[in-house]
């Protein structure tokens, strides 16, 4: 039980990154073809507020405070009652709404298989494929160190 | 007597309504888009950011374009907006090691997990002026190394195994980070928030400061350990979920500064560090950062403090450039009536001055009669 549930949730967190990852128009764009429902009663938000971002002194040590994001979060209860949160950086409303239907929608085990495939699949692989793309252009600028052969023999 | 003036309101009008003319400039040249300064004018965005202590590339172009181009003008009104905002909290800190990295060089190691891999860099091009990106060639796509993901762990992560190297900064475990948007300045402070204010200083201030270090004024014979530029993970705890939620990812760039040292009452032979972390990609601020955060822990090593670089107060009370402009550009304000008073008060000292010169001479020249 411990297990299933500890799986729920990193489930439920992976789909929180890839929507908060994701660019506004591309949820608005999946969530009309895939036939998901809109509606919601907004319980809070849509609203724009700051993070105060935390570094670690030296990468690894104590924490200290670098300085604000923005970001936005949204709370809504579906019909059915599954209340869903979202929060990602920006200022985008629209996005902070959808999202936080996505994850009430989510928590439906009737809905779930359709947010995944219809939604968050398509929005993964596109964010997976933009990384890769960035890693590989960076990698191609690695230095190859080669040794001089000085001296006679 | 003192009158009160009022006036100017019909100028100032008509001052701002040509400011948006000028801001505009030529109606045949293409407006700008936001969009356009973000992705093509992004390290200022970004420098808008980090000293704007506001990670929203949105909102810095938009102050960038505002401010014509002013970037502490831009800095000011980022600084401003963020006032309006709630505040919903603390991230966890981000993990640099995690980083999916766009840029890492090391000049202490070359061989190093991960390797040097240089990025999108302004170094070892040849500073000339480029006719062709005036005449608006297209540019070409980057290359591509299809090579399997390597680990880059953090180089003072390899270097700590020596003990030759001082661990990252740790604090006491009830040591709550502080944070100066919230609660005034005070000094002496303690290392954390010196790096809050560094973070978001002036980056010629602190580029200055860190160039006298070099130059003898508290030489700290700084390496660059690394320098590390992409995209970190932020998360944020709430008390509406069981899981720390995910908000998305921030460009940083860190310096790990490494410096030699010959050792003190205080600490050993060894290599000390100086951080630097700040939003965007810009290495400059954030080596400049390093090297002003290792010369600040002057008194914590027990070296002399003998130049400014090391005096805390000193640099960070003039480190924010939002509040130097302030100052400075207050003076250019109405200042009639002081100037008024003040004006009186060297009339009379001048009135007094001349009268004592009167009476100097006079006596002078009743003395040079009696002779």
């Amino acid at each position: 039980m411990r297990g299933q549930e500890a799986r729920e949730q990193a489930g439920r967190k992976a789909v929180m990154a890839t929507l908060a990852h994701a660019a506004a128009d591309e949820i608005a764009r999946l969530w009309n073809e895939s036939g998901l429902p809109g509606e919601a009663e907004l319980l809070r938000g849509p609203e724009t507020g700051l993070v105060t971002v935390r570094g670690r002194i030296g990468g690894g040590g104590a924490p200290f405070n670098v300085g604000e994001a923005t970001v936005t979060r949204a709370t809504v209860r579906l019909p059915s009652g599954q209340v869903g949160h979202s929060y990602a950086l920006g200022r985008d409303k629209a996005k902070a709404r959808l999202a936080a239907i996505a994850d009430a929608l989510w928590q439906d085990p009737a809905q779930r298989e359709t947010v995944e495939a219809k939604l968050v699949a398509p929005l993964r692989a596109a964010l997976d494929a933009a990384r890769e793309t960035r890693r590989v252009e960076t990698a191609a600028t690695k230095v190859d160190f080669f040794t001089m052969v000085r001296g006679e023999d | 007597m003192y009158v009160a003036v009022k006036g100017g309101e019909a100028a100032i009008a008509n001052a701002h309504r040509l400011l948006a003319d000028r801001r505009r400039g030529n109606r045949s040249v293409p407006a700008l888009r936001l969009d356009q300064i973000v992705e093509q004018l992004a390290l200022g965005v970004d420098r808008v950011m980090s000293e704007g202590s506001l990670y929203d590339r949105e909102l810095a172009a938009l102050a960038v374009v505002q401010a014509r181009g002013d970037m502490i003008e831009a800095i000011f009104l980022v600084r401003a907006y963020r006032t309006t905002l709630p505040r919903f909290g603390y991230t966890n800190p981000v993990d640099t090691g995690a980083m999916q990295v766009e840029r890492r060089v090391s000049a202490t190691y070359k061989d190093l997990p991960g390797g040097q891999v240089l990025g999108p860099t302004f170094d070892y091009t040849h500073r000339l002026l480029d006719p062709e990106l005036a005449a608006g060639a297209e540019v070409e796509m980057p290359a591509q190394r299809p090579v399997e993901a390597e680990a880059m762990p953090r180089v003072s992560a390899i270097l700590a195994h020596e003990g030759l190297i001082e661990a990252d900064g740790e604090m006491p475990l009830d040591h709550v980070p502080g944070d100066i948007t919230r609660e005034p300045l005070q000094f002496p402070m303690a290392r954390d928030i010196r790096l809050q204010a560094l973070s978001r200083g002036d980056e010629g201030f602190l580029l200055a400061l860190g160039y006298s270090t070099q130059r003898g004024y508290a030489r700290n014979h700084p390496f660059v350990g690394e320098i590390r530029i992409g995209e970190v993970e932020l998360e944020l705890d709430v008390p509406e979920l069981p899981f720390a939620v995910p908000l998305g990812s921030i460009r940083v760039t860190e310096c790990q500064m490494v410096n030699q040292f010959k050792g003190s009452a205080k600490a050993p032979p060894q290599f000390t560090r100086g951080y630097g972390l700040v939003f965007g990609q810009s290495e400059r601020k954030a080596m400049a950062m390093a090297l002003c955060d290792r010369a600040l822990r002057a008194g914590e090593l027990g070296e002399d403090v003998v130049a400014a670089a090391q005096d805390e107060e000193f640099v960070i009370s003039h480190s924010d450039n939002v509040q130097a402009t302030g100052f400075v550009e207050h003076l250019k304000l109405p200042h009639y009536v002081d100037f008024q008073a003040e004006l009186g008060l060297v009339r009379r000292m001048r009135a007094e001055y001349e009268e004592r010169e009167n009476e100097d001479k006079a006596a002078e020249e009743k003395r040079e009669a009696a002779e």
